[in-house]
């Protein structure tokens, strides 16, 4: 293992019940800042309900319940006087399939920064371009910041998703789910470049159901499996040399 | 703070969420006490089943007014009803879907048609006819029949069609597969499918046949008196209270809000009815 | 003998089409008859010039002006409570016995007949609370005659807009206050407006719960404490008192393409909206 950066997230026994199943069977997690964890695991291994469960979106689902401790720099989120919104500015999130508000691309990108009380129009102009070139995606808008979000690809339009998520200053977490499971091969090499240099800046959580994504830039990964953590290590150890004969079964390509 | 705005969204929100229950019972509340005193006072019975309606002479009886209500309702009905669901069969099943999308709305675009239009055309059209060919003075419960019947057909024809609308084509499928007509089809699947839907909407639209006045009020000819013949001139319980309450004070008032609450309470009584009709079929679903 | 079951069907399907026909043809004489009839005598002037001799002659422009006005303020009144409501039931809470009760509440409501909704305002509003027939007593009884229909418009709106932009906004940091001025709302307007523009046309078209709560006074409302006359107030009047068959004619056809082009708009927003939502 290489030196450790300190720790940024720590979970510890996190479950999570959906109605009566339970989706999440105590897991055991310490997420280092500034680097990537990939977390790769067949459908239904339950990569999405954790992520949900760092931002507690799954709180909007009305069944759902967790227990188990969940800390962000060492103060647990689902304590009641966390404040969720608070939360959610610093824990960012980009969905797996790019959801564009129907307004216009600047709206997007600023709906974040607006929420937070940003009123000044150069303040809003500097965040909209910053957020865009972070995501690789000021070049092919910037004459167009007026039009329609909707009216972009849906390679771009999940940039405009990471630029919207980009654009909140108090954002220190990304969690992305399976950002790339609907895009081209161009937007997908666009957003992994993107992820590797805001590593440096932000602490990076990336589901993907595709082995190779995680192989080519998560620093870290962890294998789950039926609501339940396998394996977490080093990418390159999880890749070559796992402990768990599921996680070869699975990278493998044997099942998943 | 932020929060803070939250809360009182929040708790302004559930407050004006009672508005339409609080309406209703604002409603319910008003009629019953301008009403149930006096039908107390009066005697129930006395109210709902004495033929003598003379407010001047102190006279009460609704009786004349509830056999003419039932009488133009259920003719409604009898013109209405198999017209409507007939035009809702109609139109899901042997018709291609683009003269139905032309057509239904254009029927639900009539539902618009102010009641007052409808029992002018009564008058001017209707009544004659009737005088000319049937006798009588033309202003009768036929003529109110008739046009309630016309009156109610977009909400039969609306809610069944919905109704079977929503039936899955497997049914019908399933049924065409093992040879039957596309009638027999209709008849044996698709209309016992969506039979609540279509008897809630007949409900439904017998609770606006019964509720409708100015129509009735142009139509009907408004005699108090228990009609002998379709062609005897009638006045139903809406028009009652419409009619007199230009002019009524004191316990004449009180009449026409108890006749209010009869009218209340059996309308609530069909609503109910058909309000449960529906959300059986959509629990057994 | 038994009949085979293809003539059972010829019959069925005669009888079933020319019961259709019959119900078009009814709905479309109507409105036939009533424009051609009328429409011969509505000109500017009509439109524009203020009654004389109780209607008699002359034109209907304050019944005009009560008509725009009265559902405009039943909507200002309804809107609001109604959207409010709507808002509640999607995104405030979850089905339980008690939004079942205002649900049951508003359907009651909806099926209530004008009458009774125009007992109960010359009950409450007119005398109890001492307004008198005005253009507020008839607003507020057609506001509340008109609720359960923007309530459920309004619904059904809220409810089709895609939970993911719910989900986006809250995960950018949006309380559900904020998500639901910023996104629920903006993509819920057409179906909104259609429920509005549902709720003016039924109160154009109304007639016994307005005579008893807005009154029936032949002249310009100058506040909101005066008397109006509708439309349609003043085509019942014109009819039943056999005071004019012209001009009852021409006001039934100003009120029939009134009402229709308001249900047509809202049914062509209503149209988009499902258009837009399935694409």
């Amino acid at each position: 293992m290489t030196t450790r950066k300190p720790i940024k997230i720590s979970v510890r026994e996190l479950r999570v019940f959906q109605g009566k199943e339970e989706g999440l069977r105590g897991v055991n997690l310490a997420i280092p800042a500034n680097q990537i964890l990939g977390i790769i695991g067949p459908a239904g291994a339950g990569k999405t309900t954790f992520l949900r469960a760092l931002n507690r979106l799954n709180d909007l689902s009305p069944d759902t319940h967790v227990e188990g401790e969940t800390l962000l720099d060492g103060q647990d989120i689902y304590h009641p006087s966390f404040d969720v919104v608070a939360l959610r500015k610093r824990v960012g999130m980009l969905f797996a399939l790019p959801v564009a508000l129907p307004m216009s691309i600047f709206e997007n990108v600023v709906y974040g920064p607006r929420l937070s009380g940003v009123r000044n129009r150069k303040r809003l102009d500097e965040i909209v371009e910053r957020s865009l070139k972070a995501a690789f995606l000021w070049d092919e808008v910037k004459d167009r910041l007026p039009m329609s979000g909707l009216r972009l690809s849906g390679g771009q339009q999940q940039r405009l998703c990471l630029a919207r998520v980009l654009a909140m200053e108090e954002l220190e977490v990304i969690l992305l789910d399976e950002p790339c499971s609907g895009l081209d091969p161009i937007s997908t090499a666009k957003i992994e470049e993107a992820l590797t240099i805001l590593k440096a800046k932000y602490t990076i959580i990336l589901v993907t159901n595709n082995t190779k994504q995680a192989a080519r830039v998560a620093d870290d990964t962890a294998f789950f499996l039926n609501g339940e953590m396998v394996e977490y290590g080093p990418t390159g150890k999880i890749f070559t040399v796992p402990d768990d004969k599921r996680t070869n079964d699975y990278v493998t390509g044997k099942f998943g | 703070m932020k929060l803070n705005g939250e809360k009182i969204a929040k708790y302004a929100l559930m407050t004006v969420a009672f508005s339409a229950l609080a309406s209703l019972l604002l409603i319910a509340v008003f009629i019953f006490k301008e009403g149930l005193p006096f039908m107390l006072k009066v005697g129930v019975k006395d109210f709902l089943l004495a033929s003598d309606w003379d407010p001047q002479a102190g006279k009460y009886g609704i009786y004349p007014m509830i056999i003419a209500s039932l009488y133009v309702t259920f003719g409604a009905m009898l013109i209405g009803a198999p017209l409507g669901v007939a035009g809702a069969i109609f139109l899901n099943e042997f018709v291609p879907k683009q003269v139905m999308r032309v057509v239904k709305p254009t029927i639900e675009l009539l539902a618009g048609i102010p009641s007052v239009v409808f029992g002018f055309l009564g008058v001017m059209v209707l009544a004659p006819f009737i005088r000319t060919h049937m006798g009588g003075p033309g202003l009768s419960v036929l003529a109110a029949a008739v046009i309630l019947g016309i009156m109610v057909l977009p909400t039969v024809i609306s809610i069944s069609s919905d109704a079977i609308g929503a039936v899955p084509n497997s049914y019908r499928e399933g049924a065409l597969a093992l040879g039957a007509t596309r009638w027999q089809s209709v008849y044996m699947v698709t209309i016992k499918a969506a039979r609540s839907g279509i008897i809630a909407s007949i409900i439904l639209a017998m609770g606006r046949a019964l509720g409708e006045t100015m129509a009735v009020i142009m139509v009907a000819g408004n005699t108090v008196k228990i009609p002998h013949s379709v062609t005897d001139p009638v006045r139903t319980l809406t028009a009652n209270i419409a009619l007199e309450m230009a002019n009524a004070t004191g316990m004449a008032r009180e009449a026409l809000f108890a006749t209010g609450i009869v009218l209340f309470v059996v309308i609530m009584i069909l609503n109910g009815i058909a309000l449960s009709v529906i959300k059986t079929k959509v629990r057994k679903k | 003998m038994k009949i085979s079951p293809k003539i059972t069907q010829a019959v069925a399907v005669t009888l079933l089409g020319a019961a259709t026909l019959l119900t078009v043809a009814v709905l479309v004489f109507i409105i036939i008859f009533v424009l051609g009839k009328g429409l011969p005598w509505v000109d500017w002037e009509f439109l524009f010039s203020a009654p004389k001799e109780m209607g008699r002659a002359g034109g209907i422009f304050p019944t005009l002006v009560g008509t725009v006005l009265l559902p405009l303020m039943a909507i200002a009144i309804a809107l609001p409570l109604g959207v409010g409501t709507a808002v509640y039931l999607t995104e405030y809470t979850r089905e339980t016995r008690f939004t079942r009760i205002l649900r049951f509440g508003t359907d009651c409501l909806a099926g209530i007949p004008s009458i009774l909704f125009g007992l109960f305002g010359f009950i409450f509003f007119v005398i109890t609370l001492k307004m008198g027939w005005c253009l507020l007593s008839g607003g507020l009884t057609l506001a509340i005659m008109v609720l359960p229909t923007i309530i459920r418009t309004s619904e059904e709106a809220i409810r089709s807009v895609p939970n993911s932009y719910r989900e986006v906004s809250f995960s950018l940091g949006a309380t559900r206050w904020e998500t639901v001025l910023k996104v629920v709302l903006p993509n819920a307007l057409p179906g909104i407006v259609t429920g509005v523009m549902l709720g003016i046309g039924r109160s154009i078209g109304e007639t016994a719960a307005v005579i008893f709560t807005a009154g029936s006074a032949l002249r310009m409302p100058m506040s909101a404490f005066d008397s109006v006359r509708t439309m349609s107030v003043h085509f019942y009047i014109l009819a039943r008192e056999g005071i004019s068959n012209e001009k009852a004619y021409a006001t039934a056809a100003v009120l029939v393409i009134s009402v229709l082009l308001v249900n047509l708009a809202a049914y062509s927003m209503m149209h988009r909206f499902i258009a837009r939502r399935s694409r």
